[in-house]
């Protein structure tokens, strides 16, 4: 590495832990540290730091990222992780964050009134989005609160058994596991290989001291949409709460908790351009769920979640809601040109890759491509597409070098496993993004099998599972 | 009485088209004028998108309900914009050149 190339760089120690990132003997929790501060020196080696900006109107206040601005900005792909806001939210929200500063509990003048009424509006526009009543709608801060008051202690002293999968996120499978340690039971269902669960199997594992089932709607890594309808109807016929996660589907696919038979739902405001920091959480009237609070105070919120509800927040959830609901259809429709265009490019230039997933029970938005590179890992790829925003699991589980857990879950090999990328699009994503995309993706995926020995020994017709690899 | 009439409504109808035209010209001149890349193609697409799929509408009603619609759309695109110039970044890698 050339001394110029190095000039700029103000992390400590890039250079060796750059090159600890190859070393094989370094143990697992540092490579972790290793692997992201390689993918982050890599980044700084790319946008050499200026210490005379042209004059801007306004640059990033943080030292450590200010480029210049002739560099280029990495093309965003990456829809599952967060959405960018839509500029119809951030104009609904800015006027309570500049003049409609009230709190929408004060009661006693103009500023409270407004608050409160853009915050009513707010909760209607996000219940008429999913179908329900909007006092049965709680403003929390995101959809990992609004999952906590769900995989709760629902009537403790009979119901101790809880059903939840292999593939929800992170979330509700720690609360889970919290909960075992308190002595309750939790069975975690097994998914089919194409990601989706067996009713039959539910079914027989639902006994009558079973409390809670939680399955997620849309997954956040494969984007396997589940049989929620069903599912709902065999709670409700056997009298088990039913919750769902539904942050990744709110606003792609169209929800009715009625229909459904859902009983509580999580909403998350940035998976649907909203403001990052608010969710929502739908709690069913009729039959009435009784959960307990987390946040006590005031009793703001019917007493389930104290605290003065954020207005600029919530006003921007509500708008995001409203806009989801508009757009709908047409989202839905360019999503799938788009995500069959990229699979159908990708898969045509490069042999051997997996679409992991149910192929017609999903949301199209949402690919995971196993690209089979033959013990070539993703991180591999990443950092070679290094233009391109992309991921290979959740955003919660990125910094692991392990690989994701859903895919273990759905039964791919330690291959197809360890070399998976993820791929989002939605709302903002065009065609220019696709094929830029596909293009970069086929011609770092042949570099990099070229330089592989593997792949030179799969083109000769060795099975790569006979081999012995021996020990050093 | 009648040729009034007659006079009157063509002059509405006329109006409204051009109306629609004018606003539809604003909408596109406006949008372009975005820093952001996503902001920008989004918008140009569903704007046009969005009067292609509304070329046939008849009734008087939802005409003028989608032309205020537009209105208000005019004006948030405009704060967007420049809310945008105050808060631009750099270009995104699949821009071609340097956007105004």
């Amino acid at each position: 590495m050339s001394p110029k190339a190095l000039k700029g760089i103000n992390r400590p120690n890039n250079l060796s832990c750059f090159t600890t990132v190859f070393r094989s003997e370094a143990g697992c929790s540092e490579r972790t540290r290793c692997i992201s501060s390689g993918l982050w020196a890599l980044w700084s080696l790319v946008t050499v730091r200026a210490d005379h900006l042209p004059s801007s109107p306004c640059t990033p206040s943080t030292a450590l990222l200010s480029p210049r601005l002739d560099e280029l900005r990495p093309l965003y792909m990456d829809f599952q992780a967060t959405t960018p806001m839509d500029p119809r939210v951030l104009d609904a929200m800015l006027p309570y964050q500049v003049n409609y500063y009230g709190n929408p509990h004060s009661r006693t003048h103009a500023y409270g009134w407004e608050s409160e009424t853009a915050m009513e509006k707010a909760r209607k526009q996000v219940a008429d989005l999913i179908g329900a009543d909007p006092r049965e709608t709680v403003f929390t801060s995101g959809a990992t609160e609004s999952q906590q008051y769900c995989v709760a202690r629902f009537y403790k002293a009979k119901k101790t058994h809880i059903i939840t999968t292999q593939t929800e996120h992170k979330c509700v499978l720690d609360s889970c596991r919290i909960l075992e340690a308190e002595g309750f039971e939790v069975t975690y269902l097994p998914v089919k290989n194409n990601g989706l669960i067996d009713l039959k199997q539910l079914q027989e594992t639902i006994r009558p001291d079973t409390s809670l089932v939680s399955i997620m709607t849309v997954n956040n890594e494969i984007g396997v949409k589940q049989p929620i309808k069903e599912i709902g109807h065999l709670c409700r016929s056997k009298n088990v709460f039913f919750h769902t996660d539904a942050a990744q589907a709110v606003g792609k696919i169209p929800i009715n908790v009625n229909d459904w038979k859902v009983d509580l739902m999580s909403i998350s405001g940035h998976k649907i351009s909203g403001p990052k920091g608010v969710g929502a959480l739908y709690v069913r009237r009729r039959p009435r769920v009784r959960i307990e609070p987390l946040q006590n105070g005031g009793g703001q919120e019917r007493g389930l979640r104290s605290g003065t509800v954020p207005t600029p927040l919530v006003v921007g959830l509500g708008a995001a809601c409203e806009i989801a609901q508009q757009e709908l259809e047409y989202d839905h429709k360019c999503v799938t040109v788009l995500a069959n265009r990229l699979v159908q490019k990708i898969v045509s230039e490069i042999p051997d890759v997996v679409k992991n997933g149910d192929p017609d029970q999903r949301y199209p938005g949402k690919i995971r491509l196993s690209n089979c590179l033959f013990f070539l890992k993703w991180e591999s790829l990443l950092m070679a597409l290094k233009d391109v925003a992309l991921s290979s699991g959740s955003a919660c589980t990125s910094a692991s070098l392990e690989p994701s857990y859903v895919l273990r879950a759905i039964g791919a090999d330690e291959d197809l496993a360890h070399s998976s990328i993820r791929f989002g699009i939605g709302r903002f994503t065009t065609e220019e993004d696709v094929d830029y995309t596909v293009e970069k993706c086929i011609q770092q995926v042949k570099r990099l099998r070229e330089m592989s020995p593997l792949w030179e020994m799969v083109q000769e017709g060795i099975d790569l599972k006979s081999i012995k690899w021996t020990q050093h | 009485m009648q040729r009034e009439k007659n006079y009157t409504e063509i002059n509405m109808a006329s109006c409204s088209r051009a109306q629609v035209i004018s606003l539809y010209r604003m909408l596109m001149k406006e949008s372009n004028k975005f820093t952001s890349y996503n902001y920008r193609t989004y918008t140009l697409r569903r704007v046009k998108d969005g009067f292609r799929e509304n070329l046939h509408v008849d009734n008087p009603k939802t005409l003028d309900n989608l032309i205020n619609q537009d209105r208000e759309n005019l004006a948030v695109i405009k704060r967007q914009v420049s809310i945008g110039h105050l808060y631009s970044a750099q270009r995104n890698v699949v821009e071609k050149e340097p956007h105004l």
